[in-house]
């Protein structure tokens, strides 16, 4: 099937080419971190996560928000979702890819990354997240390659296929759920210390993943014969809404817990989110904006007629996607070191060096994607004749 | 697939599986055996420290313990607080212990009849906890609790993954952001004054204070408290905890002492004298 | 051949890339020159004998590396010397340490290292002796 990858359109070859490109600078970038070790980052002392690990958590999400097309389509027999299925397990099998480099590149010493499985930990958290992670890529490669190679061949897929899809439905809630036992185990962070953390995780992951997916098959549907139906899309849209709900929903709940009961520990962290500290206030433009964002998505997403009409979908997504990402790709880790266990305030941003690695993965992501996708397309395409 | 080809192939996976099961089986049993400690080795069945915060406070500008250990351990000096490491140093009092000092409706204004503590200096350290959250996550058992309380680190295996620095809730880990004297072979690293009875770090590892384990091997005391009893004023004190005739029991029973962070349940063994 | 041109090519890429060991190194001068590692002048023996050290140093090594640091121990007992306690240490020069005797890192490790191409990693972090300069 790879190789209808391999012939396309001007265009097609144009975004290969881009994603090659930036592929290439950001392991360039990458090389001069191996070689001169952390120090380019902007991450400190402090602030010992930070881009890398923040992407890491966003594109977790991603991953695991295939779950809402597969769970209505196999288990609830959705036939509507029926087009959109394999476009959301092969948007899922590029997120927990970036995920896997982003792990990579925020290692100290990358090539003892086996150590982990060497000497088992299972008192270990990231032992676990690595392990799901894994089994996830596992799950979403087999599964896609056999549904849609028998579709391909225009055969029922095999019998033994569908349990193994009925894991993939608890597996993604459980990638989602032990990345954020990365957080919230730590009685050092209180800002992360919170039960709700994982509700969180997979209430903002359930919005940005299908809200990306729409995205994306909108832009399919633009440039290709390949329509995944407007009825799935709006669907959709309808699942981006109740979780955009529920995640706006859980970080009030935060506020309450946190500025009711007046812990000044806890409310360090929202201080210096939103308000900053002492002057020192790098990620308040972020917060704000990510708010207001949110604020539009929503009233965009639960207003029927602003959700169902042809500018209000598309902008709704793309609010929602964009306040999520400043939530958890720039702000909730770097937020729960600062201030730092002694009360100090230290900051910070990511340098170009680190943002040219990430864009390296996430060009790779995008360079998986888009072959996923042409393969996917040239398929169905060629099946509907 | 036909029978035997599946069945050749589940037996070919099952075989691959036992045979990297025996193989490491079979080398961690090698010529391990046999090895015993050092002659005179100091031992005990709970290590822990006292901190006088009075006596250490009064000599300003004191920084022997700080500069012993690092000089002993090979623990650079550098420049940049971000990529700064450190296994000892001073802080002032309401950084040590924030939640005295914390309040809001104006109390940091209104607390300063406790000016006297609030920027006193503490030397602040690894707190070797009974339930330490920094071993709790690390994947790789890089560090790990001794029986004698001492948490250990092993450089080696470390894979740089930085989880146990997030799960410090005193800030007491250090990762090496870069090699830290200068790349391996390089004219930095040959001009660098080196302690040769222990060894530097590369980059990408975590170290922290490992109160002295290797010199404890070898019958002596850290370092810190060594040169504060001998060029100072013998405000460290370390021994046995559950030996009730040690001296760190001795001063328990007598003094008021703190822990940081008690509350936390990491059970930190360094206690303050305030 | 169809897309004849395009096969070549590749195939002439191809025995570059894989020939690379074996052209590459012919740049590095030391190809060939025999290591002559120098033996510490004034011992008799190592902790083992020759043979085995040859063969093992890595492994004893691995295995020094886990008892000190992981199981706290600090003595090794000789196998082919029955009696003979030594320091499990590489480069401690205040013990009976590898470096003690083998004092010269350029003149003894490394005439076998280069000649095989391996950098072992020790020396990122353990102190070089001085008998280097």
């Amino acid at each position: 099937m790879i190789e209808k990858a391999l012939s396309g359109s001007p265009k097609y070859w144009a975004l290969i080419f881009f994603w090659l490109v930036f592929m290439g600078l950001g392991a360039f970038a990458f090389l001069g971190q191996y070689q001169d070790g952390l120090q380019v980052t902007g991450l400190s002392r402090d602030v010992p996560w930070g881009f890398y690990i923040a992407q890491l958590t966003f594109l977790v999400g991603i991953a695991a928000s295939a779950v809402m097309v597969v769970l209505p389509y196999y288990l609830h027999d959705y036939k509507a979702f029926g087009k959109l299925a394999i476009l959301g397990e092969f948007l899922a099998i590029p997120a927990v890819l970036m995920c896997m480099l982003f792990v990579l590149v925020d290692m100290g010493q990358t090539a003892r990354i086996a150590n982990m499985f060497i000497y088992i930990t299972p008192n270990s958290v990231m032992f676990w997240d690595a392990s799901v992670l894994m089994g996830y890529l596992g799950l979403n490669i087999v599964i896609s390659q056999v549904t849609f190679g028998a579709e391909r061949k225009g055969i029922a897929p095999p019998k033994w296929i569908r349990p193994i899809i009925i894991l993939s439905i608890p597996w993604a809630v459980s990638i989602h759920t032990v990345t954020a036992f990365l957080y919230s185990g730590h009685a050092a962070r209180p800002f992360w210390m919170s039960a709700i953390l994982a509700p969180r995780f997979l209430a903002s992951a359930f919005a940005a993943g299908p809200a990306l997916l729409i995205l994306l098959c909108l832009v399919v549907r633009k440039q290709t014969k390949y329509d995944p139906g407007m009825k799935a899309l709006h669907k959709l849209s309808e699942i981006v809404a109740y979780a955009m709900a529920a995640s706006v929903f859980f970080i009030l709940l935060e506020i309450f817990t946190v500025f009711y009961s007046g812990i000044p520990e806890h409310i360090h962290h929202f201080q210096y989110m939103y308000m900053g500290i002492d002057g020192k206030a790098a990620l308040a433009p972020w917060m704000w904006t990510s708010s207001v964002l949110a604020i539009v998505a929503l009233v965009l997403l639960l207003v029927p007629r602003y959700r169902k009409s042809r500018m209000g979908l598309p902008i709704a997504c793309v609010a929602t996607i964009a306040s999520l990402w400043i939530e958890k790709g720039m702000s909730l880790v770097v937020a729960g070191f600062v201030p730092n266990p002694l009360g100090q305030v230290i900051e910070y941003m990511p340098t170009g060096q680190e943002l040219m690695i990430s864009f390296g993965i996430y060009a790779f992501g995008g360079l998986v994607l888009t072959v996923l996708y042409k393969v996917a397309i040239s398929v169905r395409e060629g099946l509907q004749g | 697939m036909d029978e035997s080809r599946r069945c050749f192939l589940k037996t070919a996976g099952a075989s691959i599986v036992g045979m990297g099961v025996g193989a490491s089986a079979v080398t961690a049993l090698a010529d391990a055996l046999g090895d015993t400690p050092y002659l005179g080795a100091k031992t005990a069945k709970r290590w822990a420290m006292v901190i006088d915060t009075r006596s250490c406070a009064e000599t300003k500008g004191c920084t022997k313990c700080m500069d012993a250990c690092h000089r002993v351990h090979n623990v650079p000096t550098i420049e940049d607080p971000r990529h700064e490491v450190k296994w000892i140093w001073k802080e002032p009092f309401r950084h040590a212990f924030p939640s005295m000092f914390e309040g809001t409706h104006g109390y940091e204004d209104r607390v300063q009849p406790l000016d006297w503590l609030k920027d006193r200096d503490v030397m602040v350290l690894c707190n070797h906890c009974d339930n330490p959250p920094c071993v709790r996550v690390c994947p790789t058992q890089a560090t790990w609790k001794r029986e004698d309380g001492i948490v250990m680190m092993d450089m080696h295996r470390c894979i740089g993954c930085r989880f146990c620095v997030v799960g410090c809730p005193y800030g007491s880990r250090s990762f090496n952001w870069k090699d830290p004297f200068g790349k391996p072979g390089s004219e930095e690293r040959k001009n660098a004054k080196l302690d040769p009875s222990f060894p530097t770090r590369t980059k990408g590892v975590v170290e922290k204070c490992n109160f002295c384990a290797e010199r404890l091997a070898k019958g002596m005391m850290p370092a810190c408290v060594e040169t504060c009893a001998k060029e100072g004023p013998g405000s460290l004190t370390f021994g046995d905890l559950a030996d009730s005739e040690s001296e760190v029991a001795a001063i328990l029973k007598q003094a008021y002492t703190i822990r940081r962070k008690a509350a936390l349940g990491t059970s930190p063994h360094i206690f303050y004298v305030v | 051949m169809y897309n004849g041109g395009k096969i070549i090519a590749g195939i002439v890429i191809f025995i570059v890339l894989v020939t690379f060991p074996i052209w590459f190194s012919f740049s590095n001068e030391s190809l060939g020159k025999k290591p002559e590692p120098k033996k510490p002048v004034g011992y008799e023996h190592c902790v083992e004998d020759t043979a085995y050290m040859k063969a093992f140093h890595m492994d004893l090594l691995n295995n020094w590396r886990d008892s000190v640091v992981r199981d706290g121990k600090g003595l090794y007992h000789s196998k082919a010397f029955k009696g003979e306690t030594y320091p499990m240490s590489l480069s401690d020069t205040t013990v009976q340490s590898c470096m003690t005797c083998h004092s010269n890192k350029a003149d003894f490790c490394d005439q076998c290292h280069n000649y095989v191409g391996v950098t072992p990693y020790c020396w990122d972090c353990h102190v070089e002796p001085k008998g280097n300069q």
